[in-house]
């Protein structure tokens, strides 16, 4: 069968809202793309853990610490679905991990931010979870089927990451006048950079639409963005605080809420490299990586010596 | 087809060569930890269903992880892995001949034949 054959059944499979396997054949610009994508969110979940892992050992009561502890176990875990669906299209998990330690790969600059204050756990849960299930929402039904069942697994579990941390904040806002200001502090830090995670504008990008055409995506960044906006500006007002945004009020008209210019040059700038945190969190991955290279040696040892074991019986 | 894709998602990052994307799929990571498929009974009662797949040095330790990562709601009462190299798969690209032979057969089918109302629910 010729290219332009297979290509015209997978554009009609994905038309006609049936998901790519797979063993089914693909472009390889689909492969890539997907490939890329489901990889980097893997790395955004394994490096999401280290902000929080943060604040584990300093947790202000038992109850809160064992939240941040599930909370951060599963992260790793979704972590394991995305590598787990992203292997299904070719890649091992040993050259993503690879790709991820050298610094190729890239992950959510997000995490590129440091965590200075206990609210700031709030905060991460409430606006940088919120963000991402925005957009894990639309990626439960994505084309491609590992990475669609991968999302509805993680959403199933995300929502109680963002309830936490929205509680959190709560009870902070409704604390001392240190609290209070804290809460406020974290709010003011963690805005910006979440409205960052749904990448640049609509006009900025350049073909747009084969992710749409695709169906990996099916919403624009700029649409998740607004979304997003709406629902916190609404959220914020049940806590008594505010977003840093002079620029931010209800548009009658559109019936959404208008928002300020986004710092464009900050955000390249984290993604290349430059970060507030992004030397340090690849460290931290580097070092537990090697940490535990013995560990998984130690497994494999023990393995074999079973096997030995079990063959001499 | 070759088109670039440049367009910035989250969870995306621009990068040209960023992400791995060649296709020397092994099952076999470097440190030797093979891949396994886990099915998990969500209750008594239930078939196992397919949840997902992990890298584990051997059988116990799989299920080990397994238990870890895919029943930490209590979403499982009972565990099965296998090592994915077991497992072989149907090809998609013969899947019309493959299941050819039960499209005309609409007789399978207890809605193909009418009975009178007497008959009452059978």
């Amino acid at each position: 069968m010729q290219v332009q054959d297979l290509e015209k059944i997978f554009q009609d499979k994905i038309d006609a809202e049936i998901k790519i396997e797979p063993k089914d054949w693909m472009p390889e610009a689909y492969r890539k793309t997907n490939t890329r994508q489901i990889s980097q969110h893997a790395h955004s979940e394994v490096v999401g853990m280290l902000p929080e892992g943060n604040w584990i050992s300093r947790a202000p009561t038992l109850k809160r610490k064992a939240i941040l502890i599930a909370k951060v176990q599963d992260e790793a875990g979704h972590g394991l679905y995305l590598y787990s669906a992203a292997e299904t299209l070719g890649s091992s998990r040993d050259e993503m991990i690879a790709d991820l330690l050298s610094g190729k790969a890239k992950y959510s600059s997000i995490f590129n931010y440091p965590t200075l204050t206990w609210a700031d756990m709030g905060a991460i849960g409430w606006l940088v979870d919120g963000a991402a299930i925005l957009n894990q929402v639309m990626l439960c039904r994505t084309s491609y089927g590992p990475y669609a069942r991968a999302m509805v697994r993680i959403c199933k579990e995300e929502s109680f990451h963002q309830r936490q941390g929205f509680e959190s904040l709560l009870v902070l806002s409704k604390g001392t006048a240190e609290q209070k200001a804290m809460c406020q502090d974290a709010i003011n830090r963690w805005w910006w950079p979440s409205l960052m995670m749904f990448g640049p504008k609509d006009s900025e990008s350049t073909n747009s639409d084969q992710s749409m055409k695709w169906k990996i995506k099916r919403k624009t960044n700029d649409e998740l963005r607004q979304q997003f906006v709406d629902m916190t500006a609404m959220q914020v007002k049940v806590l008594g605080m505010t977003l840093p945004d002079p620029e931010l009020k209800w548009n009658e008209e559109r019936k959404h809420y208008d928002f300020g210019e986004i710092n464009w040059e900050e955000f390249w700038n984290v993604v290349k490299g430059n970060g507030p945190c992004n030397k340090q969190r690849l460290a931290a991955r580097n070092k537990a990586h090697d940490d535990g290279a013995w560990v998984r040696e130690a497994a494999m040892a023990y393995k074999a010596k079973k096997e030995k074991k079990r063959d001499a019986a | 087809m070759n088109c670039t894709i440049k367009k910035f998602y989250y969870g995306d990052i621009p990068e040209d060569n960023s992400g791995s994307s060649n296709q020397s799929a092994s099952n076999v990571s470097a440190n030797g930890w093979p891949l396994w498929e886990v099915f998990i009974r969500s209750k008594q009662g239930l078939d196992h269903k397919h949840v997902g797949s992990l890298h584990a040095a051997d059988a116990t330790m799989a299920i080990e992880n397994a238990r870890d990562v895919y029943t930490r709601r209590q979403e499982g009462v009972s565990i099965w892995v296998v090592e994915s190299k077991h497992i072989t798969a149907s090809n998609p690209d013969e899947a019309g001949e493959l299941y050819e032979p039960a499209v005309d057969k609409i007789y399978r089918h207890p809605t193909f034949y009418q009975l009178p109302d007497e008959v009452g629910h059978m």
